[in-house]
């Protein structure tokens, strides 16, 4: 059964009779089944569900980094399933800020130049990529550990920085992917609480999926996905 | 700019890795520089050869000899300024193992054809006075520790005896790629002494050196002193100094096919370990690629941070082999210098050097480029489900 939601806020994500399957050896293992969403502007989307029933597949063809079989997906206005791989490149860096589970820092970067990174895909001064990526650092908290590497950082200061990096860019759409998955109850807490107020104080759009209950319980909404389809629940 | 940082910090990440890759990419090219400067002493002679000199020789071989006389006749023949003598000596100094060229030269005037070999005047007048004077190249002459007006003994081989020569002059090579230890000394004096002992092989040279008036000449004029001598007893070859020395070369071909092909065999080892170094590389970082794309970096700037790392890794081994080839080749050049006495690095095989490396580099960033580019982000990361 799947279940539209009301929103009076224009909808910044309209997901319509999404299908998406995966071949494993001669089989095909169909994921989605035909999915209709649509989440509005300023919404915190918490997406739930088991292992294996397709939440992060949804995720990633919200966030233009995997491509549906069938159906259509509108994302801040465009229809990227439309879109060739170097546009979908393009419009990721312009409208998608990404959290991973597991951080994905580059090791080799500080943290000041890990949210630098997306900026430099932007026509920006080094003095401004700068200054926002210190902004970034600032409000998630870490303005005093900006030279610190991945490798000095505690798990949930890697995942502020994560979330510094994907807010540096002041993207239409933030799409976390269990970001409380690798992380203590204290760490879990804080980065929720990042979210929360990004999502408040900034209204910022996020998708979220997490195993996790309590987390779900910070989103405005929650979802439930099983065996490719997807139910609503209002949190 | 940051992706340079970026390239440089990811060399350094796996610095065992990376400098054992350095390394072993400086020790590939180290080889091919010498193997490679090996070749070119091979052609030295060759290289050294002056296009207006012409030599002739016996056509039947190189061993039997010309007779004096017919430098009177080529000397007749239209486009040739003047003309030398030369006759192989062999013998042997001190022992077998002590080689260098002895060679009787003449006339008076052997020189004047042979600018490179650099005489003070006063060493040439001194040569021309005393019949058993001879000149010696600068570097047998520092090996040896030879001075002007030392008496140095040969045992002749091809001419029976005891030989004493009076150095009288030292030559030193107008450039680097003239031979500097060749032993020359006075033909007459030679021929003196075998007409003493054996007066049937008196009167005899090795083969002449022909100077032209002008190179383009050369065909014309060997053709012409050929023709002079068909069927005679010493019918004669006449060829290009430069056709000359490759003659000789041509007798050892398969060994300088043999080390060219070692030289290509060592880069192209050095190619696979660097390919799988880089391959290894890639397949660890595949989820940091794939995190670049999702932030929206394209496949260029993927291809690039790969294929510079690369770059960076051969081109510093590659460097690291061409300094470290500067005393391995004066070491080589000072253990060789009687059998190759031209071991000079020319920056031409440096140059060759350099250009291996970075084309190693790029080569071998291919194949990760190719997987990193074409990988699915999704599947990259794991994130699938």
């Amino acid at each position: 059964m799947n279940v539209e939601t009301q929103s009076p806020a224009q909808p910044i994500v309209v997901v319509e009779n999404i299908r998406k399957s995966y071949r494993r050896g001669d089989q095909e293992i169909p994921v989605l089944n035909g999915i209709d969403l649509s989440i509005a502007e300023g919404e915190f989307e918490a997406l739930m569900g088991p292992s294996g029933s397709g939440k992060t597949t949804l995720l990633n063809l919200i966030a233009g980094i995997d491509r549906p079989d069938a159906g259509r997906l509108l994302v801040a206005g465009t229809d990227i399933t439309q879109l060739g791989d170097v546009d979908l490149s393009r419009w990721r860096s312009l409208h998608i800020g990404f959290i991973f589970q597991f951080y994905n820092l580059m090791p080799v970067l500080s943290a000041l130049e890990n949210v630098e990174l997306p900026l430099l895909l932007r026509k920006m001064t080094r003095r401004e990529r700068r200054e926002h990526a210190m902004l970034a650092l600032e409000l998630v908290g870490l303005n005093e550990r900006l030279r610190h590497f991945p490798r000095e950082l505690s798990g949930g200061q890697q995942q502020r920085v994560a979330i510094a990096r994907a807010i540096v860019t002041d993207p239409t759409l933030i799409v976390a992917d269990e970001p409380t998955g690798d992380l203590d109850k204290d760490s879990a807490d804080e980065v929720l609480n990042l979210l929360e107020q990004l999502n408040r104080e900034f209204n910022k759009t996020i998708v979220m999926v997490t195993h996790d209950p309590r987390a779900a319980k910070r989103a405005r909404s929650i979802r439930h996905l099983d065996k490719g389809v997807l139910y609503n629940e209002k949190a | 700019m940051e992706i340079l940082r970026l390239i440089y910090r990811n060399t350094l990440r796996q610095r065992l890795r990376t400098v054992l890759t350095i390394m072993g990419m400086a020790v590939a090219t180290l080889a091919f520089c010498l193997l490679h400067t090996l070749v070119n002493a091979w052609y030295a002679g060759v290289a050294m050869a002056s296009p207006n000199r012409l030599v002739t020789r016996n056509a039947v071989s190189l061993i039997m000899p010309l007779p004096l006389s017919y430098r009177q006749k080529i000397l007749q023949v239209p486009g040739v300024r003047d003309v030398v003598y030369a006759r192989w000596f062999g013998g042997v100094y001190v022992d077998e193992k002590q080689f260098f060229p002895r060679i009787a030269v003449g006339p008076s005037n052997y020189f004047d054809l042979f600018p490179e070999f650099v005489i003070p005047p006063d060493q040439m007048r001194m040569f021309l006075t005393q019949r058993n004077s001879c000149i010696a190249g600068r570097k047998i002459a520092d090996k040896y520790g030879w001075k002007l007006g030392d008496t140095i003994p040969l045992t002749g081989n091809i001419y029976p005896g005891d030989w004493q020569f009076v150095l009288r002059g030292v030559y030193r090579g107008a450039t680097t790629a003239t031979d500097e230890t060749v032993f020359l000394f006075r033909w007459d004096y030679l021929d003196e002494a075998v007409r003493k002992a054996t007066p049937l092989r008196s009167g005899n040279v090795g083969w002449y050196i022909i100077q032209v008036n002008d190179p383009v000449q050369a065909a014309a004029v060997s053709e012409a002193v050929d023709s002079l001598f068909k069927n005679s007893l010493a019918e004669t070859l006449t060829e290009t100094e430069k056709a000359f020395q490759l003659g000789f070369v041509a007798m050892t071909e398969a060994i300088v096919v043999a080390i060219r092909l070692v030289s290509f065999v060592v880069i192209g080892v050095i190619l696979v370990v660097l390919a799988n170094t880089m391959a290894m590389t890639a397949r660890e970082r595949m989820p940091e690629y794939a995190t670049l794309k999702t932030l929206g970096f394209g496949n260029r700037f993927l291809a690039a941070l790969i294929a510079g790392e690369s770059v960076v890794i051969a081109s510093i081994g590659g460097s690291l082999g061409m300094v470290l080839s500067f005393p391995f080749a004066e070491v080589f050049s000072r253990q060789l210098s009687t059998l190759l006495p031209i071991f000079h690095l020319e920056w031409t095989t440096l140059l060759m050097s350099f250009s291996l490396s970075l084309g190693i580099g790029v080569i071998s960033a291919l194949l990760p480029v190719w997987r990193a580019t074409r990988v699915r982000i999704a599947e990259a990361l794991g994130h699938i489900g």
